[in-house]
C-alpha cells in the first residue's frame, strides 16, 4: 500500500516536474511546480516526515509559489512565449542531464546498502512535530536565531531593491 | 516496501529535471524555478537518509531541521532574487537570458 502510494506521488511530482521544464507559458510552468510540490510534499508524509510536509506545503506550494505568480503577473510575459529553439544548447543540456542521470542509476544499482527496506518506527504514534520542535530549539537554537536575522536582512534587501531609483 | 535506492532515485531524478530546466529553458524565471526543484531534490533525499538512519527508533531529526533551515533560507532567496529580476527588468525590459550580454566578451 505504501510502497504504490510512494510511486503514486513520486511518478505526480517527477511529471509535474517534466511540465515546469516544457510548458512555454510561464504561468503553466509555475502552477505546475505547484502540484510538484504538493506531490513532493505527500511523498515526505510516506517517509513519515509529517511537520516538513505541512512546512512544505505551507511555504513552497504557498507563500514561494504567490511570489512567483506575482512577479509573472508583474512583468506581463506574453511578448516571451515564440522565440527560436537553439537546438545545440538542446543537445548539450540534454547530454549533460543524460550523463547525470547515467551515473545517477549506475551508483544506486551498485551499492547494496542503499536496498535496505524502510525500517519501522518504534512508536508509530510518535508526536513528529514535538520532536522537530524539541531538536530545534535545544540542539540548534543559535542557528535558528541566527536564521531569523537572516530573514530581517532579507526583507530589507528586498525592500531596498523595489525602491524606484538606486542610488 | 519502499526501500531507500527508492527515494534516492526519486530525488536524484527531481534534481536532474531542475537541472534540465536550468540549462535548457532561456526565461530567467524558468530558470529559477529549476533552481527551486534542485533544492527540493537535496530536501528528499535528506529526509530520506533521515528516515532511513534510526536512533533508538526514531528518525534521525537533526536532518528535518536541517531541511527546515533550507526552507527557510530558499524563501529568503526566493523574494531576494525575484526582486534582482524585477530590477533587471525594470533596466532592460527582458526576462531573457540572451539578451543580458552585458558581461560577455
Amino acid at each position: 500500500m505504501q510502497l504504490a502510494l510512494f510511486w503514486v506521488f513520486a511518478a505526480l511530482m517527477l511529471l509535474f516536474g517534466l511540465g515546469v521544464v516544457f510548458f512555454r507559458s510561464p504561468i503553466s510552468s509555475a502552477m505546475s511546480l505547484v502540484m510538484s510540490f504538493v506531490a513532493l510534499a505527500a511523498v515526505f508524509v510516506t517517509l513519515d516526515a509529517f511537520f516538513i510536509a505541512v512546512v512544505q506545503v505551507m511555504v513552497y506550494a504557498g507563500a514561494v509559489m504567490v511570489l512567483f505568480l506575482f512577479i509573472i503577473m508583474l512583468l506581463d510575459l506574453r511578448a516571451e512565449a515564440r522565440r527560436p529553439v537553439n537546438l545545440l544548447a538542446w543537445a548539450g543540456g540534454g547530454l549533460v542531464v543524460g550523463g547525470f542521470v547515467a551515473v545517477l542509476v549506475k551508483a544506486l544499482g551498485s551499492d547494496p546498502a542503499l536496498h535496505m527496506v524502510k525500517p519501522a518506527l518504534a512508536n508509530p504514534q510518535v508526536n513528529d512535530v514535538a520532536a522537530v520542535g524539541f531538536t530545534l530549539f535545544r540542539s540548534f537554537n543559535l542557528p535558528f536565531q541566527i536564521i531569523g536575522v537572516l530573514l530581517l536582512v532579507a526583507t530589507v534587501g528586498v525592500v531596498v531593491l523595489s525602491r524606484k531609483e538606486l542610488k | 516496501m519502499t526501500t531507500l535506492a527508492n527515494y534516492l532515485l526519486a530525488s536524484g531524478l527531481l534534481f536532474a529535471i531542475g537541472l534540465a530546466g536550468v540549462l535548457l529553458r532561456r526565461n530567467i524565471l524558468i530558470i529559477f524555478m529549476g533552481l527551486e526543484l534542485m533544492l527540493n531534490a537535496a530536501n528528499l533525499s535528506l529526509v530520506a537518509f533521515s528516515r532511513f538512519h534510526m536512533e533508538n527508533g526514531l528518525p534521525n531529526y537533526n536532518a528535518q531541521v536541517l531541511v527546515f533551515f533550507i526552507i527557510t533560507v530558499a524563501a529568503a532567496e526566493v523574494a531576494v532574487g525575484l526582486a534582482i529580476i524585477v530590477a533587471l527588468y525594470r533596466a532592460k525590459q527582458t526576462t531573457h537570458v540572451e539578451d543580458l550580454d552585458t558581461l560577455k566578451f
